[in-house]
């Protein structure tokens, strides 16, 4: 194994000497975990809203009041056309526009009703369904308060009411970074194994210094493994790094054994480089492999669950996730450092990946060997 | 101008021999479309409930079998006590557990009160509250059915318009970001790239001697990106109106031309990138955290921009593409015209500007 | 009887779709003999070179190269030989001791005798100053210097060298090939193509291929005669004037 030993030692000195390389390890990751569990939040809070009031009763003033209490919504406008309020919807000023209607307060108590109309820019069709629940809620609650200073309820209530608690285990202070940083991670170490792995082999490709090895007596196993190993390593490092932003920077605390994460990611490495190894075998040059891994890996990390949750995907997608590895390290690296699972929570995963790697791997050794 | 012209061909041919890459680059809006058309959604729909159900009485069974029927969860699995909880959790399935206490009938009945407990798995915050949401809600609604009358006094109603997207379609939002996504991955970072292969490999030498102005080198390579890239938008265009059946309401000229505004923005990206480096594989590799993460992140399209902290808010009104996806949307699904555009495109004209000036300079400044 | 021949290649072929690079090609080199293959671009000879190293598996024939079969034996035969090709042969950025280190390695020297080898090339070269520096930053001549003495650097029965001086002034070339002499001298079997005809000089015999055929085969000094020319030059001219196939 002698050679595989200079193989190795070649590829260290290469890769610590290119200086992009190692930006890359360590810039990567930070700018990666830095700015997207920052910026993802799905979150709707800061709603833009502008109020047509044609009242301006003590009424509406108490319910703007409660509106603005409420957190959810920032008033931008107050006008007493309609039009002027939607002006701001159009220019995206506003997102929602409420219009009080003369006599607001007059009809709640003489006519027992009065209708509000919500205008909601709708483009983002989620941003809109929970910004309307919300003002409506609002609305509901203080519908409420007008009507218990009018009537007074009896110790048991005339009508039925279900008390609802909520509790929220594994997310104490419900943040999303929680759930964005272990993904996100997750998603770097994928991105990094299979670019890596596949423009260095190109590069040899293309400058010729594969061909000088196929002429000495070093074994194509022998060159495989020759970069297999060195990325493997180097993926484990940058795992090690990002855990140390998570636990430092994101003060999120594993629940689980994070031993548990270095076995499981260990061996989805072996995924990782194996696809980065078999896009190698179909590239020509280092544009192609990674326009090729990017492609691919953009499908992979879409579907995988990390932005969207794979249980709102319809049916088909989800059996498709089945074949995608990152959807597994994903869910497996939430799994453990949210919850606290074991080791027999995710064997199925774990049998999973190691099928995947004999999988691509076979196929990339195979196709190597025939092309080389 | 012939010689240039002459060059652009020579570009084409480049592009259109290497099939692969070809493949790729007017594949990908179409996985996009497809994949955010019809598998991406932040919709939440048959969540794993899971059932611990202490009464097993009439209401309770009513009750689950609500929670069963609705189209937000998937209330199969049942558990018999609380020891089960947490392991259940840690299987990752089940995403909500609804706890029903004994003498559920009994306590409606006879004393108009009840206590349902909700536990949710808050690994994903957003994902627990909306469940929580709708959970609720449709506890409230078995409620409701339960109590007879309903003409309560004192109501305030309210009637709710969706403005631009009454279906509350999610295409409508991700189709722009699609574009400029798209965009900005064929204009720059396949141009930069092209430039700097041709740094790479030395060839780069023999055409700066040529008879042609190293600026029209540089220009004739990006010309094929961006006729590929106006391909890519129209494809974008075709599907989004009859696949996902999202309208273009506003000018498709106006919105056309600010494609191609877009596009040479990139464009000058792409060129101001392949300045400053040599190695493609940097080159690839600025495209990626420069142009592909902030564009996905900070333009708005993915996550609201007002929930992100300041320095992130600022950050994002650098990047062309979040004025871009503003125009976009206001444009086709809003229907509005220039005026109300006229603000973002100057922005996006002053960036082109501004990126090709920074470009030039570094580019006389290498060869001299 | 000891087989003095370290090349016999009989009726070796390569054909490519409907193209054949090498048309039955047959000959033989001598142990420690300066073979010069010459031809055209696109006569062959970079086809026919990298069957013999093992780079391409012929389409038809026989061949045995330092005595293994170039079929059954691929193995043995790699360990036998050394190559420099005119693309590439050491990695710029790994410094000179580094390349010597690696490739000595793989062709299973052991740690004393790389150390040996390293000082012996290195002063031989003159480059002590340099032997740490990185490949790139040496100049083309120096590289092409060192990449042939790597190339050896195991003693290999044969070496094939690819087009090994091109981009070089007169003076370097002659220089490099002092170095082949040498190899020469101590047994080592140097088969090289090129399509500088004064180096077709050098060497002990020369054999020319045109349209993938072999044209000529003869020392420079009886090919000169059969051909009634005064250069190789002319020799060559006279016989690429009947190729088809050009560039």
């Amino acid at each position: 194994m002698s050679v595989l030993k200079y193989l190795l030692q070649k590829e260290f000195r290469q890769i610590f000497r290119d200086p992009s390389i190692l930006k890359i390890i360590f810039i990567m990751p930070a700018l990666q975990l830095i700015i997207i569990p920052l910026a993802a939040d799905y979150e709707v809070r800061n709603i833009n809203l502008s109020i047509a009031d044609h009242d301006h009763s003590v009424y509406t003033q108490q319910m703007i009041q409660k509106i603005k209490s409420s957190g959810y919504f920032k008033l931008v406008n107050y006008s007493s056309t309609f039009q002027e309020a939607f002006t701001s919807i159009e220019s995206d000023k506003a997102d929602i526009v409420l219009e009080i209607p003369a006599n607001f307060e007059q009809n709640i108590v003489r006519e027992d009703h009065a209708s509000l109309f919500i205008a909601v820019n709708a483009v983002n069709g989620m941003k809109a369904n929970l910004g309307a629940s919300y003002l409506q809620n609002i609305i509901l609650n203080y519908n409420n308060q007008i009507r218990t200073k009018w009537i007074q309820f009896p110790p048991i209530p005339p009508q039925t009411n279900i008390k609802v608690s909520v509790s929220n285990w594994f997310n104490p202070m419900m943040s999303y970074k929680y759930f964005m940083v272990p993904a996100v991670l997750a998603t770097l170490l994928t991105l990094l194994g299979t670019f890596l792995t596949a423009l260095n082999i190109v590069r040899e490709k293309e400058i010729g210094t594969i061909e000088q090895i196929n002429v000495t007596p070093v074994k194509k196993y022998h060159f495989i493994l020759g970069k297999l190993i060195p990325f493997w390593i180097l993926g484990l490092a940058v795992l090690t790094i990002g855990f140390l932003i998570m636990r430092f920077g994101y003060q999120i605390h594993p629940v689980g054994n994070m031993l548990i994460v270095y076995l499981f990611a260990s061996l989805y490495l072996l995924v990782i480089l194996g696809l980065g190894l078999l896009i190698s075998t179909y590239a020509d040059t280092q544009q192609q492999a990674m326009l090729i891994s990017f492609f691919l890996l953009m499908i992979f990390i879409m579907l995988g669950g990390l932005f969207t949750s794979i249980d709102s995907m319809p049916d088909w997608v989800q059996k498709l996730t089945w074949l995608n590895p990152v959807s597994y390290f994903i869910e497996v690296i939430r799994m453990v450092v949210l919850k606290g699972s074991g080791l027999s929570d995710i064997k199925n995963h774990i049998f999973v990946i190691i099928g995947f790697a004999i999988f691509l791997n076979s196929w990339a050794v195979w196709n190597y060997k025939k092309t080389t | 101008m012939k010689q240039f012209f002459a060059f652009v061909k020579k570009e084409f041919f480049h592009i259109w021999r290497d099939k692969r890459t070809l493949f790729i680059l007017l594949g990908m809006p179409i996985t996009q479309i497809i994949i955010f058309g019809f598998a991406l959604t932040n919709e939440v729909k048959n969540s794993k409930m899971a059932i611990l159900d202490f009464s097993k009485d009439a209401a309770s069974s009513q009750l689950v079998q609500k929670m069963s029927v609705s189209k937000y969860f998937d209330a199969t699995t049942v558990l018999t006590n609380y020891q089960e909880v947490l392991p259940v959790f840690k299987k990752g399935k089940i995403k909500m557990i609804l706890v029903i206490p004994q003498h559920f009938a009994n306590d409606l009945q006879h004393g108009n009160q009840a206590h349902i407990q909700l536990i949710c798995d808050g690994s994903d915050p957003n994902v627990a509250n909306t469940l929580s949401t709708y959970a609720s809600a449709i506890i409230k609604d078995f409620q409701t059915a339960i109590v007879k009358e309903q003409k309560l006094p004192y109501r305030i109603e309210t009637d709710i318009r969706m403005m631009y997207n009454p279906e509350l379609k999610g295409a409508y939002s991700f189709v722009p970001g699609v574009m400029a996504l798209i965009l900005m991955l064929t204009s720059a970072m396949m141009t930069s790239i092209a430039i700097v292969k041709e740094k790479e490999m030395g060839t780069m030498e023999i055409i700066l001697v040529s008879p042609l102005r190293p600026f029209s080198v540089v220009i004739a390579k990006a010309i094929p990106y961006m006729i590929l890239s106006m391909v890519n938008v129209a494809t974008i265009l075709l599907l989004s109106v009859y696949v996902l059946d999202v309208p273009i309401r506003g000018s498709l000229l106006l919105l056309l031309s600010e494609g191609l505004l877009f596009t040479i923005t990139s464009l000058a990206l792409g060129l101001l990138i392949s300045s400053i480096t040599d190695s493609q594989q940097v080159a690839m590799l600025i495209s990626l955290m420069g142009l592909f993460l902030p564009t996905t992140v900070l333009s708005g399209y993915m996550f609201p921009i007002e929930n992100m902290p300041l320095p992130l808010q600022v950050m994002s009104n650098l990047v062309p593409a979040k004025w871009f996806y503003s125009i976009v949307k206001t444009i086709m699904i809003k229907g509005l015209g220039l005026s109300y555009v006229w603000k973002e495109t100057l922005i996006l004209i002053g960036m082109t500007v501004l990126l090709f000036g920074l470009s030039i300079k570094k580019f006389k400044t290498r060869l001299s | 009887m000891i087989n003095q021949n370290v090349i016999i290649a009989e009726g070796l072929t390569k054909i490519f779709g409907n193209f054949v690079a090498v048309d039955h090609i047959s000959f033989e080199v001598a142990k420690g003999e300066i073979f010069g293959f010459l031809g055209a671009n696109g006569a062959g000879k970079t086809t026919a070179m990298r069957m013999l190293c093992g780079l391409s598996t012929p389409s038809s024939g026989k061949a045995t190269v330092a005595g293994f079969d170039l079929f059954k034996d691929t193995e043995q035969i790699k360990k036998s030989i050394g190559y420099m090709s005119q693309k590439f042969s050491l990695y710029e950025d790994l410094t000179i001791r580094e390349n010597i280190q690696f490739y000595g390695g793989i062709y299973g020297l052991s740690k004393k005798q790389i150390q040996e080898k390293t000082t012996y090339l290195v002063e031989h070269l003159h480059l002590q100053n340099y032997q740490n520096s990185l490949v790139k930053s040496l100049p083309l001549g120096w590289k092409q210097k060192l990449a042939f003495s790597v190339a050896i650097v195991h003693d290999p029965a044969i070496v094939f060298l690819d087009e090994p001086t091109g981009g070089v002034d007169p003076v370097t070339r002659r220089e490099f090939w002092e170095l082949i002499y040498d190899a020469s001298e101590r047994g080592i079997t140097v088969f090289v193509t090129t399509h500088y005809m004064d180096e077709a000089e050098y060497c002990n015999r020369v054999s020319i291929m045109v349209d993938g055929r072999i044209e000529a085969l003869d020392t420079p000094k009886n090919l000169k005669k059969t051909f009634n020319s005064l250069s190789m030059d002319e020799v060559f001219l006279k016989l690429a004037r009947k190729a088809v196939r050009g560039e």
